[in-house]
């Protein structure tokens, strides 16, 4: 990717998608760690974390690796260093 | 361990070059109040804080970095190719001269941030109760920083953070609901 | 239901000299207001509407500014 290229509008739109159901898992997390007995809310939870994943996968086989130390898998050459970095764009 | 995610907990938008408005968003990077604090306080209180509780301290702890990062995002994008002539009319000259366009640790005021700022007394209730104040202060300064503020898309980010403070708040509320609980009566939502 | 803002009237003396403001306000947000969060409280109906809103639950949102910054001069 060209780092003087602009990110398409795609990108944006994938990213907000992900910003709003990984919202929801952050907002279900400290909810849940003071309702730890709450079952429907857990089911919940674990469906918008599968939900997530399926967006990351996408995001991550246009735009590039979200997570490393592992967390994702990697093109060649190394691309996790690739610019923009999310204060960037 | 932590994990970096490579994208922004809320969009960060900013519709002009502003190094004043940076100036004031400072106090919530490197501010008694602001995030900074507030995740070196709740990550540092985990360990001395019963079991119950420690998963709320360390997710709320670990929430606050990605705050910091969006407070960092609007100073980076308010200050990014202003000139020199532009940061000194903002009242940035003076940490043009030490830093330059680099983000710094301190308040509005140009104190530099001190582990002073925050509490660690090794007392439950006593620690949670400073970490309701603190998301009140914060929810404080982020409301007299909007008010202060004319750019929308800062504002909009803004108020994110405020009702962020409010549901931080709430769950520091239950924790202390859950400590103070006497252990041989039931448990009513 | 609540109000997410309380007023008062400060008095004022003939000899302050910025234009006294007559009534001010200070925001009381609903966590003041619910001591432990009841389970199946009504949620926002997409991820989208509970991240412009910062919560997922519509009784813990509190919109600001409010009408207090005008208030009544």
């Amino acid at each position: 990717m060209n780092s003087s290229a602009p990110m398409p509008e795609s990108y944006y739109r994938l990213l907000e998608k992900i910003q709003a159901v990984d919202f929801v898992l952050v907002d279900l997390t400290l909810y849940l760690d003071t309702h730890p007995n709450d079952f429907e809310t857990i089911k919940q939870f674990n469906q918008l974390a599968y939900e997530s994943k399926q967006l990351k996968a996408s995001f991550e086989e246009q735009f590039g690796p979200l997570l490393q130390y592992g967390g994702s898998f990697s093109q060649y050459p190394w691309d996790w260093k690739q610019a923009p970095w999310p204060w960037q764009v | 361990m932590w994990y970096y995610e490579k994208k922004l907990q809320y969009p960060v938008k900013v519709s002009q070059c502003n190094p004043m408005l940076a100036k004031y968003l400072i106090e919530q990077y490197g501010g008694a109040d602001g995030e900074l604090s507030a995740a070196l306080r709740y990550l540092n209180q985990r360990y001395t804080i019963p079991d119950k509780v420690v998963g709320l301290l360390n997710d709320i702890g670990t929430e606050e970095f990605a705050h910091l990062e969006m407070i960092a995002t609007m100073i980076y994008k308010l200050t990014k190719d202003a000139t020199p002539e532009q940061l000194k009319a903002a009242g940035l000259g003076a940490h043009f001269v030490n830093h330059d366009h680099a983000l710094y640790y301190h308040n509005a005021a140009g104190s530099p941030w001190t582990a002073t700022y925050i509490q660690a007394k090794g007392d439950p209730i006593a620690d949670l109760y400073e970490d309701v104040a603190a998301e009140e202060k914060a929810r404080a300064t982020y409301q007299w920083i909007i008010d202060i503020s004319d750019d929308p898309y800062i504002n909009d980010s803004l108020k994110f953070l405020r009702e962020r403070e409010i549901v931080h708040s709430q769950r520091f509320k239950e924790a202390i609901e859950i400590l103070k609980e006497e252990r041989d009566r039931q448990k009513i939502f | 239901m609540h109000t997410s803002y309380k007023c008062y009237h400060p008095y004022i003396s003939p000899f302050d000299p910025c234009k006294p403001i007559q009534t001010k306000c200070y925001s009381t947000p609903p966590n003041l207001y619910m001591t432990f969060q009841p389970t199946n409280l009504r949620q926002y109906d997409t991820p989208y509407q509970a991240l412009c809103h910062g919560t997922l639950w519509p009784d813990l949102f509190d919109p600001y500014p409010n009408v207090r910054k005008e208030g009544t001069s």
